[in-house]
């Protein structure tokens, strides 16, 4: 591809969150949120506990509803009224906190089930995986470091490897936004660091949303960041600028700065 | 490569079980044979009941319904064949002084044939696309299932007139021309039972080879997981449900063939709960242990109940508290005996061994 279309692309919107608000019953664990994810960035959602990250990161991939305003896809499909496995088909990828992969099936069974991209009972019945995706799927699993490991199943794994397939099942599937919630939680800090040079890698194919607690890795390889509390916006900007912002420190980040003085 | 090994294995465990079932003429009586016939049909219940439970994880408690929508049709037009033109002997004493409408065209073997299974396919694919598109599941879909079998062999009772009530539909004579009494049209009946066994396992087990069959897997490990892989399970789950229907519906034509009646109780709770022993006991999803399963429990049935009439029952209990108990992976897991055994002495050498044990139920994953 040329080069100036890369940069083009760059700039491109891939999701835009416009007034969105999400009420469990009487409860609105989201309020008038708005924001934007350009293509290529990696946008750190954080927050304290119960500030709405999850629940948004579940609106946009359609597990929960939204009960009013728009979730904007690609600038053209509104994603909020569509059925979970539709809004995998358009290119968004979910990967949920605890490692979920299948445990009945081997490593390559489950990348293989997510490279496919016929869905059809005919296609899933019938047809092989074109040399072209078997190719990408071995790329990934390489990637991921399970090649080796491909015949066995998931059990066998660490929990970071786990997590790690998870992602590559995301990856195999070419999304062009992908979300992650809490990917390093229970990592060790070599696992998390890994686990930065994968998203860093990734980042060059697609955009990614991730929910995350650990401040160094957020600093580490976010592009950008928004800062929830209560089910609103705080702040947004890259984590330096937000790690100056006098209500960002009060209800999140400074807190364990106070325990230690 | 432990995969390949295992599927050799069960090739030839599956070709063992056909032959000895081949040539069982051979070396039984013909009441033998015909047991093993009748065993035969709830080994094909339990293929397909291991396609929706033992892979997709979707556990019904009612294929009786399917089983027993087979088999009326058959009787149907099995009965109909008996009176030769007249009135069926049941409705002429319910009082019926003519033929129900929707009995007519069962009088056509080709139309009786093709309703074995799309009866069963019609009704499940209703019941299965109200359920599983509204993502009813796990218990709740067991419980449905349950009363679905309930509420069948109370209709069949009630019906009296139109199904022959709790007598069920018997007395039959002859099959397209043939007398069922004789020992050839016995033979030749079992032997289509047999080649019905074998073209409903070989699909089967190309089923789960396939993608579609680790789709179904993945649907048993995490539903929620599948949609967000792009599939829609309840496409997969609805086609399932109705291929282990339309499997039913055949076994139950071809039990009404072996056996010579069908009534309610071959079609309600009862039954259909011992349909899931047979396949517990055998192996859920391995396809090969539930044939051993249906099998084997039903061969020890009659084998208990002619040397123990008073306390036959009692051993088939046993055979599945103990199955659940130290076998959750079924008879069939009886292979890896050697190899569980030899861990428990090598404790310290595991790390090459503990591939031997396939993760049958890693449950509930939670999304």
């Amino acid at each position: 591809m040329l080069e100036n279309n890369l940069n083009e692309q760059a700039n491109d919107t891939i999701l835009q969150i416009e007034d969105v608000s999400i009420k469990f019953g009487d409860f609105k664990a989201i309020s008038n949120v708005s924001t934007t994810v350009n293509d290529h960035e990696v946008r750190f959602f954080i927050g304290p506990n119960g500030a709405g990250k999850t629940t948004i990161l579940d609106a946009i991939c359609g597990k929960n509803k939204i009960s009013n305003g728009k979730i904007i896809y690609r600038k053209e499909y509104d994603v909020s009224k569509l059925k979970e496995h539709i809004i995998s088909d358009m290119g968004i990828g979910r990967k949920f906190q605890a490692p979920s992969v299948f445990y009945g099936i081997t490593i390559e069974e489950n990348m293989e089930m997510a490279t496919a991209r016929r869905h059809s009972l005919y296609a899933t019945t019938f047809l092989k995986l074109s040399k072209e995706k078997r190719d990408y799927m071995n790329y990934v699993l390489e990637f991921i470091g399970l090649k080796d490991k491909r015949f066995h199943y998931p059990t066998r794994l660490s929990h970071g490897e786990k997590q790690w397939l998870e992602i590559g099942m995301i990856l195999a599937a070419k999304p062009r936004l992908i979300l992650l919630d809490e990917p390093v939680a229970g990592m060790g800090r070599k696992e998390t660091e890994k686990t930065a040079d994968l998203l860093r890698e990734m980042k060059k194919e697609c955009a990614i949303v991730v929910v995350e607690h650990d401040m160094q890795f957020a600093k580490d390889v976010s592009d950008s960041v928004t800062v929830f509390h209560e089910g609103k916006v705080l702040d947004e900007g890259t984590m330096d600028s937000v790690q100056n912002n006098h209500d960002v420190i009060n209800v999140y980040l400074g807190r364990g700065g106070d325990k230690n003085a | 490569m432990r995969k390949k090994i295992n599927s050799q294995w069960t090739t030839v465990l599956v070709i063992l079980i056909f032959i000895f079932l081949a040539t069982a003429p051979f070396y039984m009586s013909m009441f033998r044979v015909s047991l093993f016939g009748k065993y035969i049909c709830f080994a094909i219940v339990a293929i397909g009941l291991d396609m929706i439970w033992g892979y997709t994880g979707i556990l019904s408690l009612g294929h009786g319904v399917y089983f027993g929508l087979g088999a009326y049709c058959m009787a149907m037009y099995l009965k109909l064949e008996a009176s030769g033109g007249a009135l069926p002997d049941f409705m002429t004493w319910s009082g019926l002084s003519e033929l129900p409408a929707f009995w007519k065209p069962f009088a056509n073997p080709a139309f009786a044939l093709a309703m074995v299974v799309v009866v069963p396919v019609i009704l499940a694919i209703i019941i299965g696309y109200l359920t599983f598109l509204n993502r009813i599941k796990g218990v709740y879909f067991s419980i449905l299932s349950q009363a679905l079998a309930m509420i069948l062999s109370v209709l069949l009772v009630g019906s009296q007139g139109y199904t022959g009530g709790s007598n069920g539909l018997t007395n039959f004579s002859t099959i397209f021309g043939k007398s069922l009494s004789a020992p050839m049209t016995k033979l030749v009946l079992f032997y289509v039972a047999l080649a019905a066994l074998i073209l409903i396992f070989i699909p089967c087990r190309f089923l789960v080879k396939r993608r579609i069959g680790k789709i179904f897997i993945a649907i048993r490990d995490g539903e929620n997981r599948v949609r967000f892989t792009g599939y829609n399970p309840a496409k997969y789950k609805v086609f399932v449900y109705a291929l282990s229907a339309a499997i039913a519906g055949i076994a139950g034509a071809l039990y009404v063939t072996q056996v010579g009646i069908i009534s309610p109780n071959e079609v309600g709770i009862t039954p259909s709960v011992e349909m899931i022993i047979w396949v517990a006991v055998g192996g859920k999803g391995t396809l090969v242990g539930p044939i051993i399963g249906a099998l084997g429990v039903n061969a020890m049935k009659t084998a208990a109940s002619e040397n123990f009439p008073e306390v036959w029952s009692y051993f088939i209990g046993i055979l599945f508290v103990v199955v659940i108990l130290w076998l959750p992976g079924g008879l069939i897991s009886l292979k890896d005996l050697p190899a569980r055994i030899k861990k428990k002495f090598h404790k310290q050498s595991e790390q090459e061994d503990n591939e031997e044990i396939i993760p049958m139920i890693e449950e509930e994953q939670i999304c």
